[in-house]
């Protein structure tokens, strides 16, 4: 492989391996911060000091699992500078704001109240205490908020133009950035999804302590706010899992098509609920797509786009164009973007010997074709494709445990209203075993959303060819393997930790 | 509604500010190196320890801030420095992420290493952590080997990506200087902080030595600062030139911060002198205040007064200054609205911490405290 592909390699296996790492953490700390938070309410509603002890006892588990969380995330903040030294400049302008907001809005607030929470218990007054433990909450969703927003701009740009003399993406409209509608349907989805896995966490360990019959009323008290939390929380995770697709289905197409297996679009397209790709098929080929599949009708057409005879572009339209549907093809926008590439550059080299009649001609010919620059740096019509397999698997998993969660919880809910709970082990271990479900739920979440987009770094403008530092490829490799030894470290240290306090209990305390 | 330009210079304050605030929490970091110095029992480290952590994630906080705000406003240096110093970025965020990990599992059961290997985090963070960050600072007077393209990208043109700046002795001597400095807030804050005599009376020695080293490196970075070479750029061409003697005459030029850094310097002698002779607990207060004021005024004079703030040492013309680096003017209008909540937060940190730290931290209450590091 040529010097620059293994550099995107390395830089993309660096940041994934990061990005999967401190996911580890960030959803327990969304779902959780809420879930101490509503117990804590029980606890100064009620004034009983049972509350108090599970409270607590929640919050035990929530700074193990915060304090890794932080230190997985700095490095994601850095990482846009260090490894994706290119894209912090073509999009810094746009990309940096949320960012920093993040910072000021969301991470001081969490940090600052964060030590009340904790350390505050004997030092300010009970309603000050259980206002910060709310604020901590909410500072922890805010702060995603605005990462998600950041996020869903690299999904869907808006609100920007490119500047030719600054060579980069500008913002010209910080509310349509905010308000992306791709952003918002991805905060409501991903904050909702850290709600259900830590309502799994916490039904799943309370379901533990009932196995070992010890700890039984903590246990149900526990699993009572659990479940109910997490019913409502995994009705609204599918809801909102249903627009992101839509949204998906609106500005990528060629994701969607990679989530459900499609290489050939069409009418009232339906969706593979459970199969298997056939790793022979490639693109434009006759071959089957799948070696077996169990097919819902029509559904795609509807989840897309909400209409039950809508078209669903396929793969080999998106790669080679459909005339028929007015699909240009992939070949196509590279040709009008190595054009757009051209004029700028004469447009940068007009301009610098100060002639301003051809550096007018030439800006004329690059907005013709600005909106296909992107395209511009791809070698092959392929490079436009996903890695099909990973994006339709992860897809899958992730719908299909979202279905499984929604069972449990009710299941669970229903059983502690009718006071039987105690006595249903089967439950109980179904329970316990989908602690890691919901883990591999969220990881598939992203890697759905984040392959499936491949290659681009920014949908349609900024390949991740074009989004690298310029470091030494070798240097991203140490990175790479030092990360992976200390994160692992530490992971298996949080791990062991975590099992000791769960083993403790909420009596140990 | 502002130009472009006071839009520039007003973020340069506000980078300026946050990075002085970071120093100024770098007391954190000091005490970290202090553990074994100051608590001889165990009884007394995890005194330390706990009365450190209730503030360890404020000054993480700080520099994730800074780093946000460098990225919003001035994101070409965001690019050509974290992306070709690589080496030195990456080794200063290895040392800030074994400290988040540090005071949460030291004491806990069953954490896998041991208690020692979770001080020595502490230690490396506290000690290389600060040291690194100080050896980055001192490459925005020395420069760095980056070369910006006309598309605005940018390449290191050397293989040791940053780890060549530790071969200038500047950068080493300000690296130094602010790990002493760490050092000695970190002292003056358990000054403040605990009410342990055992500890308290091991406080004063500390201090004394960790200012001396720091005012013998502090005298040699003002001594260069005011007499080295430094780099302007013309207004209207912004064209790069070597200037003698840049910073003192932009002190000539801007006297108000000249003042300012006087009465900086002067608050942090006179922190560290109730510090030492009368053992206050408010000395950590005028040591605080006057490290922010000294090192916002020394950013400023980085980068006010057409000067260049982070200059290359490969190619001159690639130099950066707060005008061919920032970001557009529509975003950083925007952002400069969102900065109306910085009053804000540092309001509420101030009401927390005083309630917080109405009395100062005994053994005793650390270790009846239900959650505890
Ligand atoms: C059950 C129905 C579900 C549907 C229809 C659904 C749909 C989607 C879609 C279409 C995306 C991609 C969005 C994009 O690429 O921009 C996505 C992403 C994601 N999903 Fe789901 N999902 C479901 C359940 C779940 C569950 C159970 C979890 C975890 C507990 C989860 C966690 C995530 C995460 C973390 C992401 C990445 C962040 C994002 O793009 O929002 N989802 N989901």
């Amino acid at each position: 492989m040529e010097h620059a592909d293994l550099l995107v390699d390395w830089s993309r296996a660096q940041f994934a391996l990061t990005a999967l790492y401190h996911w580890l953490f960030v959803p327990l700390t969304l779902g959780l911060t809420f879930i101490v938070a509503i117990m804590e309410t029980m606890y100064v509603k009620s004034g009983d000091e049972k509350w108090k002890k599970i409270t607590k006892y929640w919050m035990g588990l929530l700074a193990i699992n915060f304090a890794i969380g932080l230190a997985t995330g700095i490095i994601m903040e850095f990482e846009f500078g260090t490894n994706w030294s290119n894209y912090s400049w073509i999009v810094g302008d746009i990309f940096g704001a949320p960012l920093a907001i993040e910072g000021l809005m969301a991470f001081f607030m969490e940090s600052t109240f964060f030590a009340v929470m904790f350390f505050g218990w004997n030092k300010v007054s009970k309603k000050m205490h259980l206002l910060s433990t709310w604020l901590v909450a909410i500072g922890s969703n805010l702060s995603a908020l605005w990462i998600l927003v950041a996020n869903g701009w690299m999904q869907h740009p808006t609100g920007m133009s490119f500047n030719p003399d600054t060579t980069r993406n500008e913002m010209a409209n910080f509310w349509e950035v905010l308000f992306n509608p791709n952003a918002v349907s991805k905060f409501l989805h991903t904050v909702s999804s850290g709600y259900v896995l830590a309502s799994l966490f916490v039904i799943g360990i309370s379901a533990w302590y009932l196995l070992k019959k010890r700890d039984i009323e903590f246990a149900k008290k526990s699993i009572l706010v659990a479940s109910s939390f997490g019913l409502l929380t995994s009705m609204y995770l599918i809801t909102t899992g249903d627009e992101s697709a839509h949204q998906v289905a609106l500005n990528q197409p060629m994701k969607l098509a990679a989530m459900e297996g499609l290489y050939k679009g069409e009418k009232r397209a339906g969706i593979v609920a459970v199969g298997a790709l056939n790793p022979a098929k490639e693109l434009g080929d006759d071959k089957e797509t799948f070696l077996f599949k169990f097919e819902i009708p029509n559904a795609l057409s509807v989840l897309g786009y909400h209409k039950l005879d809508a078209y669903v572009p396929g793969m080999d339209d998106l790669v080679n164009g459909n005339k028929e549907q007015g699909i240009v093809s992939v070949k196509e926008k590279m040709q009008k973007g190595k054009l757009a590439i051209k004029a700028l550059a004469d447009y940068k080299k007009y301009k610098k010997a100060n002639d301003s009649s051809h550096a007018e001609e030439a800006l004329k010919t690059f907005k013709t074709y600005e909106k296909y620059m992107g395209y511009g740096y791809l070698k092959k019509p392929q490079d436009a494709l996903p890695d099909v397999a990973l994006t339709f698997y992860s897809f899958h998993t992730m719908v299909g445990l979202g279905f499984w969660f929604l069972l449990l919880f009710v299941l669970v809910l229903y059983y502690t209203m009718k006071d039987s709970i105690e006595s249903k082990k089967w439950l109980q271990y179904a329970a316990l075993f989908t602690i890691p479900l919901g883990y591999v739920a969220q990881e598939a979440g992203w890697i759905t959303a984040e392959v499936g987009r491949q290659p681009w770094a920014i949908q349609d403008l900024l390949p991740v060819g074009m989004a690298t530092s310029s470091v030494a490829t070798s240097s991203v490799m140490i990175t790479f393997w030092l990360f992976a030894v200390l994160f692992t470290a530490l992971l298996l240290a949080e791990i062991k930790i975590m099992l000791k306090q769960i083993k403790i209990g909420p009596e140990g305390h | 509604m502002f130009d472009l330009l006071t839009l520039q210079q007003y973020w340069w304050f506000l980078v300026s500010v946050i990075g002085a605030l970071f120093v100024f929490m770098t007391f954190v970091q000091g005490g970290q190196t202090l553990l074994y110095t100051l608590g001889q029992t165990e009884d007394e480290r995890d005194l330390l320890v706990n009365s450190l952590g209730r503030k360890w994630e404020l000054s993480f906080t700080m520099l994730v801030m800074f780093g946000g705000a460098l990225f919003a406003a001035f994101p070409l240096f965001y690019a050509v420095s974290f992306g070709g110093a690589y080496y030195v970025w990456m080794a200063i965020l290895f040392c800030f992420i074994i400290q988040a990990v540090a005071y949460e599992y030291r004491k806990k059961p069953d954490n896998l290493y041991g208690e020692r290997f979770y001080e020595i985090f502490l230690y490396i963070n506290g000690s290389l952590g600060i040291f690194l960050i100080g050896v980055a600072l001192g490459t925005l007077f020395t420069g760095g080997n980056f070369v910006v393209n006309d598309l605005h990208l940018s390449h290191w043109t050397v293989q040791s990506y940053g780890l060549e700046a530790l071969l200038n002795p500047f950068n080493v001597v300000f690296g130094l200087m602010l790990v002493f400095l760490a050092r000695v807030q970190g002292a003056l804050y358990f000054f403040n902080n605990v009410a342990e005599n055992s500890i308290t009376s091991r406080i004063k020695k500390v201090v004394l030595t960790n200012f001396i080293l720091f005012l013998v490196l502090f005298l040699f970075v003002v001594g260069y600062i005011l007499f080295a070479n430094g780099y302007r750029y013309d207004p209207s061409t912004g064209v790069v030139s070597v200037e003698r003697m840049k910073f003192l005459h932009s002190f000539m030029d801007m006297p108000v911060l000249l003042a300012a850094l006087l009465a900086g310097v002067a608050s942090l002698l006179y922190g560290v002198y109730i510090g030492i002779v009368k053992q206050a607990r408010k000395a950590i207060w005028f040591t605080g205040i006057g490290t922010i004021v000294t090192v916002t005024v020394v950013m400023l004079i980085l980068g006010w007064d057409n000067s260049v703030y982070y200059p290359s040492l490969a190619d001159l013309q690639s130099s950066l200054t707060i005008v061919n680096s920032s970001g557009s003017h529509y975003t950083l209008s925007v952002m400069s609205v969102v900065s109306l909540l910085v009053p804000v937060v540092l309001l509420y940190i101030f009401f927390v911490w005083r309630s917080m730290d109405k009395t100062q931290m005994t053994i005793d209450e650390v270790k009846s405290d239900s959650h505890h590091y």
